[in-house]
């Protein structure tokens, strides 16, 4: 066997592999994983997002997006963008300070670390004393303004990030004029706003915790204005024209302050709790916008009434008399308000705001009446129920493509028509190749569209399953219908929903024909649904069959949960995919392999008990087969017997961890931040010794056919192929188990003339059982000329070249552990690839990928592109099964994230780096899409202040921002590693993936139901897998 | 009832030919007899095969005197038990007990009787502080029973001692082959599994390494316990000269590799199942015991010639329908023809 470890060294063969071959990480799909900080540059028109990992991630117009990673991998906890210039300056839960910018080069624009900086103190003060809590970058650009817990505020120059120490504002120097009384009751605290005055930039107000406000004469270094506030601050806002300002406080209050010459200490001009009288939570940031109608918006975040409303994360807009109370289903971490941002002119005139949550973005329109939310063209929720399974076409018909986005913007018009309102930089990025969708299933029984075709995966369409069954919920139950009467004033906004309605919804599988527009989907409990494109509203009986996989097998008893309650009657179904037929495996196990053949019009799909076929045309099942080994005892119970305690303990385990980390996580921990910190990591390495006391053993153990879920049906496929005899071929049914059984059925499909009138009939021809036993992962033919069949369909539309039917065919099997190739009809193994036995490592994902050369348009070929469990992807040869290239892509241990990826046929991926993130990745030189886009300077009108420039360029650190498609794979290997660390600690993550590798890449309704015995692996290993 | 008759010394010919001389000779044209011979200790051997019929005839000196049993009331323990136990003494062999183990006393018979077994291999490539083992489960109920686990080793490196991580044998299932040979035993560092260095591989992945090789597992161990080392040429001198000429043909290293090769190819027999009929082994549609080095051309050579093999493999199904054993074993009497039309073809 070690001739497939020496390297071919056919040099002709070498080159065409560069020619061919290159992996990539391009871009990250979906929405953050933790965001932490929000910033916005209305000079740039740029956002930026900081998350807990040390992200942090720019977006302007669609398409334009930058990435950059801070090393640290700490927390981002403020973004601040220098006016007018194009750099931004973070702050992380370290303390430490980072000069971003974004430069030219190479004709594209690139996110770029430029300087770091840690503010300390003089030796043997407190870290309270430089613990930053408030940044200000000045309108100058020469310096930063840090409030910090001491109450010291730092003056550092720009970029050089050094100390102006005779500018320090000391705590000490504000209170000389503070009256005796106030001075006593409280001292300053810290620092909890810095606010430059919007007409005199020489004036920054500055706020303390504990409810002193003072405004500070930058030139002549004193206190001008003293307002003794009373209650604890939160934050501070200017009215635009300078002539007041806004607070708000803890106790759910705001107040509205005049700033003139004659008074030094004036009295509040109004103090309000909106959601008054009862106790409120705190108002932790407040925007005061001023209208050319003279009414003014009022815009603030919490506030709610403590003891009724108090779990709510809200955002209030009051203008007027119109208030609403933006009701957010996860955590608000920021938001901003777009405005006008014209230095001339005279009001706000909001326009839009943008709020981001924990879990995804929303931006409400504020000019339309009613204030609708926008559809945001990226940045997508794609956990907004858990992802499930995702199935990728390629190369979508202009025709479908078109017709998808036609029902999906029937869906959409309650979004606002607003443009999308965050539209700084330019897309250079050239066209994509071509139109690509990406369906992901969810646990809540949808499916959405996307469209992957570009750098902004973008929902094209929604379709839901749920109208077909009877479920607990009532579908009528809507949380928006509240009285007009009802206070406060909430509306819920967002997608973001994880709680699913009954977990038996969720989908597993997906299949899309794209020239027919048949779509099967199918789910959890056992349900296989098959679907046409409709432009149009419809109502019909969906046709229901059952299918009892268990047929002739006796006294077992599933002990799993029940089918879905189908609806009685006709069902409104709206434009878009309506199912026609449902069939319902019996017992109810979740559906584990699909094929759909749009040609024949038959639907194959497989479950831990068998497989069967339904001839959607006649709406008829045409056979079961059952696939259970009399002794599979694990598999006839269902899922939920035998392995709850197991699953329990790791519950227990992680969550003790979990309570450790968060307590660590606190921000304003000052002295002992560091000691719970000391406490934690004692705790993980008492954990690790604990674990190294009982070392982690593995069972060595043959397979035998009594292993659990042998009869567990991995994959279905249909072949028009040589089954009998070589003299004529016909359609045929593949279908490959947990056990290392493949059974090939020959059908007879009626011609089409008479497809209705005569049954579509099948026999089993021939039943191939590999002695690895190791789970059969793939199946396909390949034709004479040892080219992959083309789909269904395909050559049809003359998208493809009739396969080669004069030539002896050759099917392919792929196990987890080898790669067999076999002739037809006459079953002899010609080939084999033993990857397991070389590598250790177990095929999880393989499909083929067309790979065509960057040097020359006429030459590609097709070869496998296979997923391990070690989370490298290889490139194997087709028909030879020779190994051309292998990258690590996902780390091993990211087990969700291997179990996620899917892959194109013309060599990309996707995998899931979080619940809600994809990262693309592209093996292909030819196919790369990635962002590409440039960020000018809009030309300043304004004061032109001195700024040397070559410094910065001198202290340019190494590139982090958007030059990813360049030869550097080490580091952009590096920084996804460090992403994909961060993502797993989250505890909830880590358990999953746990269980999730104690029973491979099944469906996640099976992951959080089962798990097996920690032996498992080795006793029954590829058994369940 | 003696007969004698003169053989061709230089040609002996094939042994199917000399038994049906031997029946001829006899008249006895329709009786099963076990033929056996004398060698030059005065061991009773067995002539079953062409192998050990030229053996036979080389020795002879210059008289071969055979020996001609009824098959039924044969006295199996009259042959060879001497070189028997000798042999399990050198390679700790333990052979499969078969139809016949009732008896006292194995029956040696044709050659796709016997089988590999467990087995210390290769000591005369490796260095004396390793030890390679064949774990060989083919046909036994017995589990393969042991664990492994992590841990780590010292080894001597330019910069001195250095700790690196290893894998060890962690626990022997009582009853299990691993314990049952005695080859294995709890803490010894696995350092190969099939030729493959483990060395950079995580457990997980070592241990999938094995399961998927677990029909023919050759584990390369250092041994925890360095006293029970073969030493070097031992064999040799532990059995002192007596069996330089016993029954086994040709040199051991030899018949290692021819195992070893024999093995590639058995170990992977898949079985079709053709329209609910019986089960059969999937027969091999290209020579690929070929010399290593050669793959490639194989399989440039695999597209041209593919056709004209695919008659004589069909042959080989259809000359094999009619069997109704299916054990999928070597003892399977497809195989064999299987096997000698693959060698027909590759020559």
């Amino acid at each position: 066997m070690r001739r497939f470890l020496r390297p071919g060294h056919d040099p002709v063969r070498e080159r065409l592999k560069r020619d061919l071959f290159q992996f990539n990480k391009t871009v990250e799909h979906g929405f953050p994983h933790q965001p932490s900080a929000l910033g916005y540059s209305p000079f740039l028109r740029l956002m930026a997002i900081g998350t807990r990992s040390g992200a942090i991630k720019l977006y302007g117009a669609p398409g334009v997006e930058f990435m950059g990673l801070h090393e640290e991998n700490n927390t981002v906890m403020q973004i601040h963008f220098i006016p007018d210039q194009c750099q931004l300056v973070t702050l992380l839960d370290d303390n430490s300070l980072h000069l971003w910018s974004l430069k030219q080069h190479g004709g594209a624009s690139e996110l770029r670390e430029e300087h770091r900086f840690t503010l300390k103190g003089p030796p043997g003060s407190p870290p309270s004393a430089t613990q930053a809590t408030a940044v200000l970058p000045h309108s100058s650009r020469e310096v930063l303004y840090l409030g910090t817990e001491s109450g010291n505020i730092f003056v550092v120059e720009l970029p050089s990030f050094r100390v102006l120490e005779d500018r320090t504002i000391t705590s000490e120097a504000v209170l000389q004029r503070v009256p005796d009384d106030y001075c006593n009751r409280r001292s300053c605290e810290l620092v909890e706003a810095l606010r430059e005055h919007p007409k005199n930039p020489d004036q920054i107000l500055i706020g303390y915790s504990r409810g002193l406000i003072v405004l500070w004469d930058l030139q002549n270094n004193k206190a001008t204005h003293h307002f003794l506030g009373s209650q604890q601050l939160e934050n501070l806002y200017w009215q635009r024209d300078g002539s007041k300002f806004i607070s708000c406080h803890y106790d759910g209050s705001y107040t509205q302050w005049p700033v003139s010459s004659d008074n030094r200490q004036p009295e509040p001009l109004e103090n309000l709790v909106p959601y008054g009288p009862f106790p409120c939570k705190a108002i932790s940031k407040i925007y005061w916008q001023t209208t050319k109608n003279g009414l003014p918006y009022i815009i603030f975040q919490g506030g709610m009434p403590r003891a009724s409303y108090g779990d709510r994360h809200s955002i209030s807009v009051v203008h007027g008399s119109q208030q609403t109370a933006f009701d957010f289903t996860s955590r608000v971490i920021d938001f901003f308000i777009i405005f006008s941002s014209e230095p001339t002119a005279e009001f706000d005139d909001p326009s839009a705001m943008v709020v981001l949550a924990e879990e995804e973005l929303v931006v409400i329109d504020l000019k339309t009446a009613g204030w609708p939310a926008v559809h945001p063209p990226y940045l997508a929720s794609l956990h907004c129920s858990a992802i499930t399974c995702s199935h990728h076409v390629s190369n979508i018909p202009l025709k479908l493509w078109e017709r998808i986005i036609s029902a999906g913007s029937k869906q959409n018009i309650h979004y606002s028509n607003m443009p999308w309102p965050i539209d700084g930089g330019t897309n250079i990025a050239p066209d994509p190749p071509q139109r690509d969708l990406l369906l992901t299933g969810h646990e809540d029984g949808t499916v959405r569209f996307w469209d992957a075709s570009g750098v902004c995966l973008h929902l094209l369409y929604k379709l839901s399953t749920v109208r077909v069954f009877l479920t607990d919920a009532d579908p009528n139950d809507n949380m928006n219908t509240l009285g007009e009467d009802e206070w406060p004033p909430l509306r819920k906004v967002g997608t973001f929903d994880p709680y699913s309605d009954d977990p038996r919804l969720g989908i597993q599988k997906i299949y899309l024909c794209k020239y027919s527009g048949y779509l099967a989907v199918a789910g959890t409990a056992g349900q296989v649904l098959v679907m046409e494109l409709n432009d149009e509203d419809a109502e019909h009986v969906v046709d229901h069959a059952e299918a009892d996989l268990l047929q002739d097998q006796e006294g077992y008893r599933w002990k799993g949960h029940e089918k879905l309650k189908t609806r009685d009657g006709p069902v409104r179904f709206e434009a878009g995919f309506q199912p026609f037929v449902l069939v319902q495996c019996q017992p109810p196990a979740v559906v584990t392999s699909l094929a759909l053949h749009s040609e024949w019009k038959l639907v194959a799909f497989g479950t831990s008990h068998g497989f069967g076929l339904f001839d959607h045309q006649q709406k008829r099942l045409v056979f079961v087969k059952c696939t259970l080994h009399p002794s599979d005892q694990l598999a006839l119970e269902g899922p939920l017997s035998r392995v709850k305690s197991l699953k329990k303990s790791l519950r227990q385990s992680f969550r003790r961890i979990r309570r450790s980390r968060v307590s660590s996580r606190k921000r304003r921990g000052g002295g002992n931040a560091s000691e719970v910190q000391e406490a934690n990591a004692k705790f993980d390495q008492d954990a690790l010794q604990e674990m190294e006391l009982a070392p982690v053993q593995r069972k060595i153990e043959a397979r035998s056919a009594e292993d659990s879920f042998t009869g567990f049906v991995r994959t279905l496929y249909f072949a028009d192929t040589f089954l009998r005899d070589s003299s004529r071929h016909c359609p045929s049914l593949w279908a490959g188990t947990n056990g290392g059984t493949v059974y090939a059925f020959c059908l007879r499909v009626p011609p089409a003339e008479r497809r209705m009138d005569e049954p579509v009939r099948a026999e089993q021809a021939k039943e191939i059982q590999l002695m690895h036993r190791a789970p059969v992962v793939g199946i396909l033919v390949l034709d004479g000329r040892s080219t992959p069949l083309p789909e269904p369909l395909e050559v049809a539309h003359d998208l493809s070249k009739s396969p080669d039917m004069q030539g002896s065919h050759q099917l392919l099997v792929v196990s987890e552990e080898q790669f067999k190739v076999f002739t037809l009809p006459k079953v002899s193994s010609k080939l084999k690839l033993k990857l397991t036995a070389l590598e250790g490592c177990r095929v999880r994902k393989v499909t083929v990928a067309n790979f065509g050369s960057c040097k020359t348009d006429d030459y590609s070929e097709n070869d496998l592109a296979v997923l391990t469990n070690l989370g490298d992807i290889q490139i194997i040869s087709l028909p030879f099964l020779k190994l051309q290239i292998r990258y690590p892509c996902i780390r091993k241990e990211d087990v969700s994230g291997i179990a996620s990826c899917v892959f194109t046929k013309y060599g990309q991926g996707f995998y899931l780096i979080s619940p809600s993130e994809f990262e693309r990745f592209s093996l292909s030189t030819k196919w790369l899409v990635e962002p590409r886009c440039i960020v000018d300077m809009p030309e300043v009108t304004s004061n032109n202040h001195v700024h040397n420039k070559s410094g910065m360029e001198n202290t340019a650190r190494k590139s982090r921002g958007s030059g990813r498609s360049s030869g550097d794979y080490g580091e952009d290997e590096r920084k996804s590693g460090r992403l994909m660390e961060h993502a797993l600690l989250n505890d909830e993550k880590v358990l999953k993936e746990i269980q999730s590798t104690l029973e491979g890449g099944r469906g996640s309704y099976a992951e959080r139901n089962l798990a097996r015995s920690p032996l498992g692996h080795g006793l029954s290993n590829g058994g369940a897998d | 009832e003696f007969r004698r008759f003169s053989l061709e010394r230089s040609k002996p010919g094939k042994f199917e030919e000399f038994y049906g001389l031997l029946q001829h000779v006899h008249k006895i044209p329709n009786v099963d007899v076990l033929v056996g011979y004398t060698d030059i200790h005065g061991d009773l051997l067995p002539i079953n095969n062409d192998d050990n019929y030229h053996k036979a005839v080389s020795t002879a000196n210059p008289l071969l005197r055979i020996f001609i049993q009824r098959k039924e009331d044969a006295d199996y323990s009259a042959f060879g038990t001497d070189t028997m136990t000798r042999k399990k003494n050198v390679l700790s062999n333990v052979l499969r007990p078969d139809n016949h183990k009732k008896k006292p006393h194995i029956v040696i018979s044709m050659p796709q009787d016997f089988r590999p077994v467990s087995s210390i291999i290769d000591v005369d490539i490796l260095p004396e502080t390793h030890r390679r083992v064949r774990l060989y489960k083919y046909g036994t109920d017995k589990p393969l029973g042991f664990y492994i686990r992590d841990g780590s080793s010292v080894r001597v490196t330019p910069h001195g001692l250095e700790k690196v991580p290893g894998i060890f044998i962690s626990r022997l299932v009582p009853g299990g082959l691993a314990q049952s040979t005695g080859l294995l035993a709890v803490n010894d560092e696995v350092l190969e599994v099939n030729g493959i260095e483990v060395s950079g591989k995580s457990l997980d992945q070592v241990t999938d390494m094995m399961i998927a090789n677990s029909r023919n597992l050759i584990i390369t161990v250092r041994p925890a316990n360095q006293r029970n080392n073969v030493v070097r040429n031992s064999r040799t001198s532990g059995s002192s000269g007596q069996s330089t000429e016993s029954s086994l043909p040709s040199s051991t290293p030899n018949i290692l590799a021819n195992f070893l090769q024999g093995e590639e190819e058995s170990d992977e027999e898949d079985i079709i199942i053709e329209d609910s009929g019986e089960p059969q082994q999937i027969p091999k549609a290209a020579p690929t015991s070929e010399s290593l080095e050669s793959l490639t051309q194989i399989e440039l050579l695999h597209e041209s010639t593919q056709n004209g093999f695919l008659p004589s493999s069909e042959m080989n199904l259809n000359h094999s329908a009619g069997s109704i054993s299916m054990e999928c074993e070597v003892q399977d009497p497809d195989h064999k023809s299987l096997e000698e039309d693959g060698t027909i073809i590759t020559l």
